[in-house]
């Protein structure tokens, strides 16, 4: 009897419990925990006082990224990167007296979890600018949300022309765009690769996808013969991908998609002897490929539309600021979230200034289309009207062939080729 | 059955004839061989016909040729898969054979010897041994690592998660075992990541040697391409044979495998008889999860990187294989592995190649695998062997 009442005892709790955390919202929320407020104490005493008007307040900037997951690697290095944007760029409104806290949450690399994030997001009023995603196809799926409450996005690296496309008047991004990209990607395969016929794989994801469409057009249209294009959402066992495309013998293999897919792939292809040259775009770009794959991968291209913090010569200090902080080296993409952040700071204290206050969303995003040049660490980014740079920078790397920790031998991966292309 | 019975165990095991002592033990074994060599010439031969009559559809290729050149390769992915399915579909029957339950957390269990193999290897690649050790070597010791882990974990699932639920209705323990696969999912990843391992562990191996080329395909008139079988997978299936054949003798010779047939038949009586019920029902799941957790090895040796839900769409494939066989027959869910493996490489390397490129076989495998799968289960409710062979375990 005892020991029923007792099980009984411990449902009930556990149901309390439920019930008090799916409380505000049906989907749980992934919340990171917050990191404390960043004060500007470390900074000399504020000299001159706060200004009158409502100049006070918690102002919070949002990131969203994948941080736990398969590609935590590149997730983790957005929020890190916003968060020491914020600590360091952050005094432009502490020094007008507002209070800034950085929210980090976990879009899981899911369309659906960043939706319900988005939700949770807007519903916090004092939330005024968000910077994400990783994945195209998560951004796209919060966008809605965000456009609904007026919330700008600043992306560190989604690369889709759907988000700029598609007609929000608050998204906006420091990053090129995949219809450039898959274009950039194909004409150095076929002027500097010299291939014939290509085999492409994505991964069904806008993102993936998209690029892999994009450089297929390019393809047909040049004369290099498409044998093959396969979508797949295998995460290990590449088997029966890999025995068309033995069978196709193609010059290249393209791969439209992430580097948690991309390693396993390309490492089996090797394994069997396919001797196909590989490239693909962005979504390579991190340690864990070379980690993964190991010989497969050294000596690739792949196209970005980051390069490597090294690439940079404004980021050094940002470079040495990471490493120490975060005791690893920084990864992909969060230089560019370290930018991303900067904008967005740089946008609020502007509306500030003219609603000589706490601005609201609605304000920021007019502040945003006015905002002009902003000089960041990698770049200096205007936006046109749509929310594209004005100018995006693209690349072509090969993956070093050095020996030694992936983390460290990926940020010597040499840049082969550098375009400045306008968009489109 | 009844017979033996009446004859006593010790009896039996000292009497038993050479012959029948290799019918029980390799009886089963050559079944699954008629089923992998039936699968392989049904499949092939459908293939071949397909691409005769549809050879007018393709004009840019010869599609004929481009089947031929493809079939031995996939045949031997059929095999590998197959051979992957049926040893995680083996933990499944053997539960339900007992317990009459479905263990839905076996593909967790496969997962955990999955990632103890990852570990070993990354605490082998610490020391520096790992390139100086014998291949040999270490796939035994892995393999071996591996079931004891797995096989310990699956008991002690038993112990803490099921055995308390037994007198319980049906769906209780079911909803337990869905329980304990998420929770192992979720402790694995929060382990693998935060032990440097990574969510994307890497499975590092020595130098286990270039494919096998068995044959060169010609594809033109100077291109050949290689039919190879990697070592690995070489390494999976001469394993996963040498499970079988062990698995055979521990049922059908040995007295536990006596034991555990008895309480696959008939739990109450088995236990008037002085079997140990609990204590059979134990070994069951160490049993069971041993040869998952080989399988887990195995497998992350093959694919060279694993992640914490890696077990999850190999486990399911695996239950299917199962009920195809004949749920709770231990030969029927080999043979249901081979067959589901089969059908899946075929349709995932072909479809697109007979579509004209219109759909992505290995995106669309699925489909079709298991329409045809349902096909049979509607022709044949309890499965393959479900009628053929009446012995449970």
């Amino acid at each position: 009897m005892m020991k029923r009442v007792s099980a009984f005892l411990i449902f009930a709790l556990l149901g309390a419990l439920l019930a008090a955390c799916g409380a505000p919202a049906a989907p749980t929320p992934t919340v990171a925990p917050t990191t404390p407020p960043t004060e500007a104490t470390a900074a000399p005493a504020p000299t001159t006082p706060p200004p009158a008007g409502g100049m006070t307040g918690v102002i919070k900037i949002a990131t969203q990224s994948p941080l736990s997951g398969p590609q935590a690697a590149l997730g983790v290095g957005i929020r890190n990167g916003a968060e020491l944007g914020l600590e360091q760029l952050g005094k432009i409104l502490t020094d007008m007296g507002f209070t800034v806290e950085l929210a980090p949450f976990d879009d899981q690399a899911k369309p659906e979890v960043g939706s319900a994030n988005a939700k949770n997001i807007i519903s916090d009023n004092d939330i005024l600018c968000l910077v994400g995603h990783l994945n195209s196809g998560v951004a796209l799926a919060s966008l809605p949300d965000y456009q609904a409450a007026s919330l700008v996005m600043v992306s560190p690296a989604n690369t889709n022309p759907k988000i700029t496309e598609s007609g929000y008047p608050n998204a906006f991004r420091i990053v090129g765009r995949d219809d450039v990209q898959g274009a950039v990607g194909e004409e150095f395969a076929r002027t500097e690769l010299k291939i014939n016929s290509v085999y492409i794989i994505h991964d069904k994801t806008d993102y993936g996808q998209g690029v892999a469409e994009f450089f297929r057009q390019n393809a047909e249209k040049n004369g290099i013969q498409v044998l093959g294009f396969e979508g797949t959402e295998e995460q290990s066992v590449f088997d029966s991908i890999l025995t068309p495309i033995q069978a196709a013998n193609p010059d290249l293999i393209y791969f439209g998609g992430i580097y948690n897919q991309a390693a396993p792939l390309f490492k089996q292809a090797r394994d069997r002897g396919i001797t196909a040259a590989f490239l693909g775009p962005d979504g390579l770009d991190s340690p864990d490929l070379l980690k993964v794959a190991g010989d497969a991968v050294k000596g690739m291209y792949y196209t970005s539309v980051a390069a490597p913090v090294s690439q940079f010569p404004d980021a050094a200090k940002f470079a040495e600021d990471y490493q120490a902080k975060y005791n690893e080296a920084a990864p992909p993409f969060s230089a560019q979230a370290y930018d991303a952040m900067g904008i967005c700071l740089q946008a609020i204290a502007k509306a500030a200034e003219t609603a000589n206050g706490k601005p609201t969303r609605a304000q920021v995003l007019e502040a945003m289309k006015t905002l002009g040049a902003y000089k960041g660490i990698t770049g200096t980014y205007e936006f046109n009207a749509k929310g594209d740079p004005v100018k995006a920078t693209y690349f072509v790397l090969q993956v070093s062939t050095e020996a030694g920790d992936p983390a460290e031998v990926w940020n010597k991966n040499a840049v082969v080729k550098r375009l400045e292309i306008a968009a489109p | 059955m009844a017979v033996e019975a009446t004859t006593g165990a010790e009896l039996v095991l000292t009497r038993r004839s050479f012959r029948s002592f290799m019918s029980d033990v390799f009886g089963p074994l050559l079944q699954v061989f008629l089923f992998v060599i039936g699968s392989a010439v049904v499949l092939g031969g459908i293939v071949i016909l397909l691409a005769v009559a549809l050879r007018g559809a393709r004009t840019d290729i010869d599609l004929l040729q481009g089947t031929i050149t493809i079939l031995p390769q996939v045949i031997i992915d059929g095999m590998v898969r197959g051979f992957l399915y049926a040893t995680i579909a083996l933990g499944y029957t053997m539960v339900y054979g007992v317990l009459e339950f479905i263990n839905f957390a076996h593909g967790e269990i496969f997962m955990v010897g999955a990632f103890t193999g990852a570990f070993f290897s990354a605490a082998l690649a610490a020391s520096g041994m790992l390139t100086t050790l014998n291949p040999v070597l270490f796939v035994i010791a892995a393999v071996l690592l591996g079931m004891a882990v797995s096989g310990l974990l699956a008991m002690s699932v038993e112990r803490v998660a099921y055995r308390p639920l037994r007198g319980a209705p049906r769906l209780v323990p079911l909803i337990s075992a869905i329980g304990v696969s998420l929770v192992l999912q979720d402790v694995m990843r929060m382990i693998a990541v935060n032990t440097g391992l990574g969510f994307n562990a890497q499975f590092r191996t020595p130098d286990l040697g270039q494919p096998l080329v068995l044959a060169q395909m010609p594809i033109s008139d100077e291109r050949t391409i290689p039919v190879s079988i990697d070592s690995r997978s070489l390494i999976f299936i001469v394993v996963a044979i040498l499970m079988l054949i062990g698995l055979n003798y521990l049922v059908n010779i040995t007295k536990l495998g006596k034991a555990i047939r008895a309480v696959a038949q008939d739990r109450p009586t088995a236990s008037l008889m002085g079997i140990d019920v609990n204590r059979v029902i134990a070994l069951t799941f160490l049993i069971g999860g041993a040869l998952g957790g080989a399988a887990g090895i195995l497998f992350g040796m093959r694919v060279g990187t694993i992640n914490p839900y890696v077990g999850f769409l190999p486990g399911l494939k695996a239950f299917t294989a199962a009920v195809l066989g004949g749920i709770g027959n231990i030969t029927g869910a080999m043979v249901g592995g081979i067959v589901l493996g089969f059908l899946e490489a075929f349709v995932a390397s072909y479809l697109s190649l007979f579509t004209r490129g219109q759909f992505s076989g290995a995106s669309y495998a699925d489909i079709v695998a298991f329409s045809i799968l349902i096909l049979i289960l509607v022709f044949r409710p309890s499965g393959l062997l479900g009628e053929v062979v009446t012995q449970k375990v």
